[in-house]
C-alpha cells in the first residue's frame, strides 16, 4: 500500500519535471507562463499525497495557501501580458 | 444586510478550515470574519434574499451532476486528441450570444464553458462570449450555439435569475 | 475498504495529470496547450483531493480537502481565462491549422 503510494508520488514529481521542460524550452513568454500555472496546480497534488503518507493535516494547509498564491501570481503575469499597469 | 451574510459565510468557512470548536478558536474566527466582512462586504452580491430560496439549491444539485458528467467527457475528449498520432485539431475563436443578464450568471457560464469538451472562454463583451474551440464542427452560429452553451444556460437561469 | 477507494481515486487523478502533461509537450501552439493542460490537470488534482477526503473521512484533514476542491476549481478556471486573454493581447497568432477568428474584430 505505502509502496504503491510512493510510486504515485514519484510519477507526480516526474510530471512537474515535464512542466519544467516546457518552462525552460518554451519558444515564447506565454508558453512559459502556462508551464508555471500548471506547475502550481501539480504541486497541490504532491502535497495531498504526502499528507496521506505522513498522516499529518497541516500539509493540506500548505496546499491551500499554494493554490491561492499561484493564482495571484498567474493573474499578475496575465496583467503584464495585456500590457497594462497593475493599478488599471 | 449583505455584511451580515458575508460574516456568516466566512465564519462557516473558518470552522470548516480549522475544525476545532474550543472557545479561543471561536473568538479568533469571529474577529477574522468581522475584519473580512468590513473590507469585502461592498463587493458581495446585492440581493442576498436569493440565498434563502430552497428551489435554487435543488437546481444547483441537478446542475452539479450534469456538470461532472460534462467534465468527464471533456477529459476523455482531451485524452483522445492528445494520444492520437495525427492529432485531429481544428482550432479557432467563435462568437456566441447569451441571453443571461446578471454578472454572476455570466461568470458561472464562462467557468462552466471552460471545463466542457474542447472549449475555453476568452472574453465577454456585453452579451457576446468569445470562445476558443479546439475542434470547430461547423461555422454557422445557429448550429454551434446549442452545442456549446445549450446544456448549461437554462439551469443557470433557474439557479441565479 | 476506504483505503481501496482512495487509492483508486488517486490513481485516476495521476493518470489525468499524465495526459495533461503529454498535452503540454505535444500540442503545437499556446492556446491548444492551455486547452489540454487546464482541463486535465484540474480534474486530476480534484480527484487526488477526493481520494484524500475518502482516506481521512470526516476529520480536520478531510474537511480541509473538501474546502480545497472548490478553491482549486475556481482559481484554475479564472487563471486559464486570464492567461488566454493575455496571450491574445500579447500578440501571439493562432496556430497554422486555425480556421476562424471572430475575436480579431472585437479587439480593434
Amino acid at each position: 500500500m505505502s509502496g504503491y503510494l510512493n510510486i504515485l508520488l514519484y510519477v507526480q514529481i516526474a510530471l512537474s519535471g515535464i512542466c519544467l521542460y516546457r518552462i525552460i524550452r518554451g519558444p515564447t513568454i506565454p508558453d512559459r507562463m502556462v508551464g508555471v500555472d500548471i506547475f502550481g496546480i501539480l504541486v497541490v497534488g504532491i502535497c495531498a499525497i504526502i499528507s496521506i503518507q505522513t498522516e499529518r493535516s497541516f500539509i493540506l494547509d500548505i496546499g491551500i495557501a499554494w493554490i491561492i498564491l499561484s493564482f495571484l501570481g498567474t493573474l499578475t503575469l496575465a496583467k503584464y501580458l495585456t500590457g497594462k499597469k497593475l493599478n488599471e | 444586510m449583505k455584511y451580515i451574510t458575508l460574516f456568516i459565510l466566512s465564519f462557516i468557512f473558518w470552522l470548516l478550515l480549522t475544525f476545532d470548536f474550543s472557545v479561543s478558536n471561536l473568538i479568533v474566527g469571529v474577529v477574522a470574519s468581522i475584519i473580512t466582512a468590513l473590507f469585502f462586504g461592498k463587493f458581495f452580491i446585492t440581493n442576498v434574499y436569493k440565498l434563502l430560496q430552497p428551489r435554487r439549491y435543488f437546481w444547483f444539485i441537478v446542475y452539479l451532476f450534469i456538470f461532472i458528467w460534462e467534465c468527464l467527457k471533456a477529459n476523455l475528449d482531451v485524452a483522445y486528441r492528445v494520444l492520437h498520432p495525427a492529432m485531429p485539431i481544428r482550432p479557432g475563436i467563435v462568437k456566441v450570444k447569451t441571453t443571461l443578464k446578471s454578472d454572476m450568471a455570466k461568470m458561472l457560464l464562462a467557468n462552466s464553458i471552460t471545463m466542457t469538451p474542447g472549449t475555453i472562454s476568452v472574453d465577454i463583451i456585453d452579451d457576446y462570449l468569445y470562445i476558443h474551440w479546439i475542434y470547430i464542427r461547423s461555422e454557422d452560429p445557429e448550429v454551434y450555439t446549442p452545442i456549446i452553451i445549450g446544456a448549461f444556460e437554462k439551469y443557470i437561469k433557474r439557479i441565479i435569475e | 475498504m476506504s483505503n481501496m477507494i482512495s487509492l483508486i481515486f488517486i490513481t485516476i487523478g495521476v493518470l489525468f495529470n499524465l495526459l495533461g502533461c503529454i498535452g503540454i509537450v505535444r500540442l503545437p501552439d499556446t492556446y491548444n496547450r492551455l486547452q489540454a493542460a487546464t482541463k486535465a490537470v484540474t480534474l486530476g488534482c480534484c480527484s487526488i483531493l477526493l481520494g484524500v477526503l475518502f482516506h481521512f473521512g470526516i476529520s480536520d484533514a478531510g474537511t480541509k480537502a473538501l474546502v480545497a476542491i472548490p478553491i482549486l476549481f475556481f482559481t484554475s478556471t479564472v487563471a486559464a481565462h486570464a492567461l488566454i486573454r493575455g496571450t491574445y493581447h500579447f500578440g501571439i497568432k493562432l496556430g497554422d491549422k486555425s480556421v476562424k477568428d471572430d475575436y480579431k474584430d472585437a479587439v480593434k
